[in-house]
């Protein structure tokens, strides 16, 4: 069975799909992700799904779990890289990935990770922000 | 050349990787979209998934059509699972017996031109779909 590798870069993990998954390897990655979070203590992770042409609900579900197990785990999921096409798809099957923070590319996502670093929001929250925190907060 | 109809026996994880696969050679070789393409490869990959995980396995047939002027590409998947007892249920939004999102059925009928379902109870079912170059 293939595996996705799960690569440590400084203080985030990214992982780049670049295979067309079974849904047991998309499933042995949320397991590695978990276990490589927890070894690492890293508080970010970065999907990159750029090499993907089409997400099913599956892969989506998958790609949920992932940032909500990543969460619990003190970490941030990013997924980077979607495609125009996917999206549309995504939207039209039903599936809007409540609860995942997205990027257009890793540079993006690395951004945002960051500035999530630096302004922590508040425990406990419960839904995601849909738009950005602004860079410079208004006085 | 290619030929009119290609067939896929379903049985794990890895057929259903190959009818993704089998649906966008199709797709691309009828010239539907990249956004067409997309639809369909993903509808595909769902009632795939309903076929090995609610069938309990079964065959995909992928044919090319045509209707005057248009081409199209016509996907059959058939199982003999325990077949669906309320349909209209099972094409609900959100509605579930595997434990997934319940989005597979209705999900895909959204993706695609045509959609029919032919199902009974202890006989298995037959999904029928359709999608037409523009």
């Amino acid at each position: 069975m293939d595996r996705v590798p799960v690569l440590k870069i400084g203080d985030l993990l990214l992982v780049s799909i670049q295979i067309d998954m079974e849904d047991q390897v998309a499933l042995q990655l949320q397991e590695d992700l978990a276990d490589r979070i927890v070894a690492t203590g890293c508080h970010g992770v970065i999907i990159d799904i750029s090499a993907l042409d089409i997400v099913d609900s599956f892969v989506g579900r998958t790609l949920a779990t992932i940032a909500s197990i990543s969460r619990v785990l003190d970490a941030e999921t990013v997924v980077v890289g979607m495609r125009p096409a996917v999206a549309i798809t995504l939207v039209e099957l039903g599936l809007s990935l409540p609860g995942i923070r997205t990027a257009l590319n890793v540079d993006l996502g690395m951004a945002l990770l960051g500035r999530h670093r630096e302004q922590p929001e508040p425990a406990g929250m419960e839904t995601e922000d849909e738009a950005d925190i602004p860079a410079v907060p208004a006085s | 050349m290619s030929p009119e109809s290609q067939r896929i026996e379903v049985s794990s994880d890895q057929d259903v990787v190959r009818v993704r696969q089998l649906v966008r050679t199709v797709a691309v070789a009828v010239k539907l979209s990249l956004v067409d393409q997309t639809k369909l490869v993903t509808a595909a990959s769902e009632l795939a998934r309903n076929t090995l995980v609610y069938g309990g396995g079964g065959s995909v047939e992928v044919v090319r059509v045509e209707n005057g002027r248009r081409a199209g590409i016509r996907i059959v998947f058939a199982d003999q699972g325990p077949g669906i007892a309320d349909i209209d249920l099972a094409l609900t939004d959100g509605y579930t017996t595997g434990g997934g999102l319940g989005l597979g059925l209705s999900g895909a009928r959204r993706l695609v031109d045509e959609f029919d379902i032919d199902t009974a109870v202890g006989r298995g079912t037959s999904i029928t779909v359709v999608k037409w170059c523009r």
